[in-house]
């Protein structure tokens, strides 16, 4: 308590404060109390029931595994895009650059559409894969294709600012001790790196669990095997079970928060590690 | 209230703003009607409130903007429960303007009888489009679950038109174990119903399995068999396989009428709370029984709906030859029986994809 107390040295802590948690109430808290609330309308048993219903654990699986491994994907091709952004020069550099973000920017129905249209097995890239058998649109494998795409500039902006302040000095001194390029790269890239590494992770994996506009063309929607959560989601509103609906929200919410919770503590955790290591 | 000089004047000029902008809404020389639709009638009903219009003026003097909504016919009864004012709905099923009487108590329960026909001006059948030259010999029902064939239709759950291809494709296994609807109606049959009933499970769960995507929407599961080429043949709408044929041409799909096949019927209803409170009532109704006239039916029957009126079905005969059908009505005793059995949660449908998971 004693930091409210403390004078800052900046004036406006009380109106912005203010603001901030008028913002938050009014956009974050009272949505989702409205979420839990509705929740709580429904009988224990009915929740039991949604939560052990084998469609909804079905979705439920497939979208956070999708999910977690689309934002590791992210997590090792992000970093290489980075480094390569970050330590090189080249020409079409700045362009690449600016190709990161346009996941971003681009409307979800248009990535999906076009990413079914390239994987599907008349696409251009679909036909060179469906020989070998493999099937990318309309399976499990597409979903994590548009989640990796959605999630990769969440990785590489992370990343990049962190890898300019890898001290190159550091990098020439351990070098000059006689450390390869792989210890270097371990022992001082990668530490310097990973919170920022993290917390892309962690934003691209959240990213991925909420995203529905782009996987829902790509996916196949088949119930029990290419369904993801948010789409039952809408599923249960389009049979007006506002409740049921919100059941699956919930409990949406509370993995994805269990989960986001345990990548935070995780990374304090490391960071202390990393601190008393460096004594 | 101790009002400022300044900010009362502001106050004020901001009220004879409202008040103006309220007159000009309630003005009688022009007047917006939103009608809430499905996703196929997009093209019919830019025709139709076109022609509307001009006849309203001409009759009345009034000039009449419509703005439409289309969306899946699910989302669309849930944005008019929600709230969403609509002062007519052209849905794709009556289960779904029965949801917004039902749950949004925003319209009587006896909407279906106020227009001719269960309100449903136009109709339409369910068929399948299949690719040029029909390289798979589809030519009947049964053909879909044959080894290899691989079908398209959208997710019942989510779509209007798949509720309707899912319960066709029951009543012909239905009917084909019966040979005769009045055997359902009759105890003395109950056995022979039943197994029929439970073949018929089998049937359209078989289906199933040979549906390797489930769009949201019918116009999604057009697409998705026409530009990303997957599935030898699609369940589809009437009016949506002839636009299809239409757009792309008889050299690349064709369109195969199966033996029997299911009566859809699309209705229209006025929604009573908001045509009361926005005083439009009189030309909502007017607006839906145009669509009964000579000249909606003939806009529906250039849309690829089926025209109630039979001359007006006479003269497009070559485009909806005449099939034996059959109603929600008879076979599956009205909508909300059948929404209950199939499709809500818990349902045959849902049954049908836990089994193939196992």
């Amino acid at each position: 308590m004693s930091s409210f107390r403390q004078p800052s040295i900046l004036p406006g802590f009380g109106l912005t404060l203010g603001f901030s948690v008028f913002f938050l109430c009014a956009l974050v808290l009272i949505p989702l109390a409205a979420l839990v609330m509705k929740t709580a309308t429904m009988g224990w048993d009915d929740f039991l029931n949604v939560l052990f219903d084998p469609r909804v654990l079905a979705s439920f699986r497939l979208s956070f595994g999708a999910s977690l491994l689309a934002a590791t994907l992210n997590g090792i091709f992000g970093f290489v895009i980075a480094w390569t952004l970050v330590r090189y020069d080249f020409p079409g550099r700045k362009l690449i650059d600016a190709l990161i973000d346009m996941p971003f920017a681009l409307p979800t129905a248009v990535s999906g559409i076009a990413l079914t249209a390239v994987f599907a097995e008349n696409g251009w890239i679909g036909e060179h894969l469906a020989p070998f058998g493999i099937k990318v649109a309309y399976t499990w494998i597409g979903v994590v294709v548009a989640l990796t795409l959605i999630g990769l500039p969440f990785v590489v902006r992370s990343i990049q600012p962190a890898l300019v302040e890898v001290q190159r000095d550091l990098e020439d001194a351990a070098e000059t001790l006689g450390a390869g390029r792989f210890t270097i790269f371990r022992r001082i890239i990668l530490p310097t790196v990973t919170p920022a590494l993290l917390t892309g992770f962690t934003m691209a994996f959240a990213r991925g669990v909420g995203e529905y506009g782009s996987v829902i063309f790509i996916a196949g929607n088949l119930p029990m095997k290419t369904e993801i959560a948010p789409l039952l989601i809408v599923i249960k509103l389009e049979q007006f079970d506002y409740v049921g609906a919100a059941a699956i929200g919930f409990l949406m919410l509370v993995i994805s928060f269990v989960m986001l919770l345990s990548i935070n503590l995780l990374q304090t955790w490391g960071r202390r590690r990393h601190v008393a290591a460096g004594r | 209230m101790n009002l400022s000089p300044s900010l009362r004047t502001a106050f004020v000029t901001l009220l004879s703003i409202l008040t103006l902008a309220g007159c000009g809404s309630s003005d009688d020389k022009s007047v917006t009607l939103l009608n809430v639709s499905y996703d196929p009638t997009r093209e019919l009903y830019r025709d139709f409130n076109e022609d509307f219009a001009r006849q309203w003026q001409q009759q009345t003097g009034q000039r009449v903007t419509i703005k439409q909504s289309h969306s899946g016919s699910g989302s669309q009864a849930r944005a008019v429960i929600d709230g969403l004012d609509a002062d007519v709905v052209t849905l794709a099923l009556a289960y779904d303007i029965n949801s917004i009487q039902e749950k949004g108590k925003r319209l009587g329960a006896n909407w279906q009888t106020r227009f001719p026909n269960n309100s449903a001006p136009y109709t339409s059948t369910i068929v399948f489009l299949v690719r040029k030259g029909n390289p798979k010999q589809i030519r009947d029902w049964p053909d879909l679950v044959r080894e290899g064939v691989s079908v398209v239709t959208p997710n019942p759950k989510t779509s209007g038109g798949a509720r309707w291809n899912y319960l066709a494709a029951w009543g012909y296994e239905l009917h084909r174990q019966l040979g005769d609807w009045s055997k359902l109606d009759d105890p003395a049959n109950a056995a022979q119903v039943e197994e029929a009933q439970a073949s018929a499970e089998r049937f359209v769960g078989e289906i199933y399995r040979h549906t390797p995507v489930l769009d949201s929407g019918a116009r999604g599961a057009t697409n998705t068999f026409v530009q990303r080429e997957i599935g030898d043949v699609l369940i589809a709408w009437e009016n949506e396989a002839l636009l299809a044929l239409k757009e792309l041409g008889p050299d690349k799909v064709e369109i195969v009428i199966p033996s029997i096949t299911i009566l859809a019927e699309p209705p229209v209803a006025v929604v009573d709370t908001v045509v009361d409170r926005r005083g439009t009532r009189q030309i909502a109704e007017a607006y839906l029984q145009h669509l009964y006239s000579d000249a909606g039916q003939e806009l529906a029957a250039k849309h690829y709906f089926r025209p109630r009126k039979p001359e007006i079905l006479a003269k497009y005969g070559e485009l909806f030859p005449t099939l034996p059908t059959f109603t929600i009505d008879e076979v599956f005793g009205g909508w909300s029986a059948a929404h209950a059995k199939h499709f809500a949660d818990g349902g045959v449908f849902d049954r049908i994809y836990q089994a193939g998971a196992q």
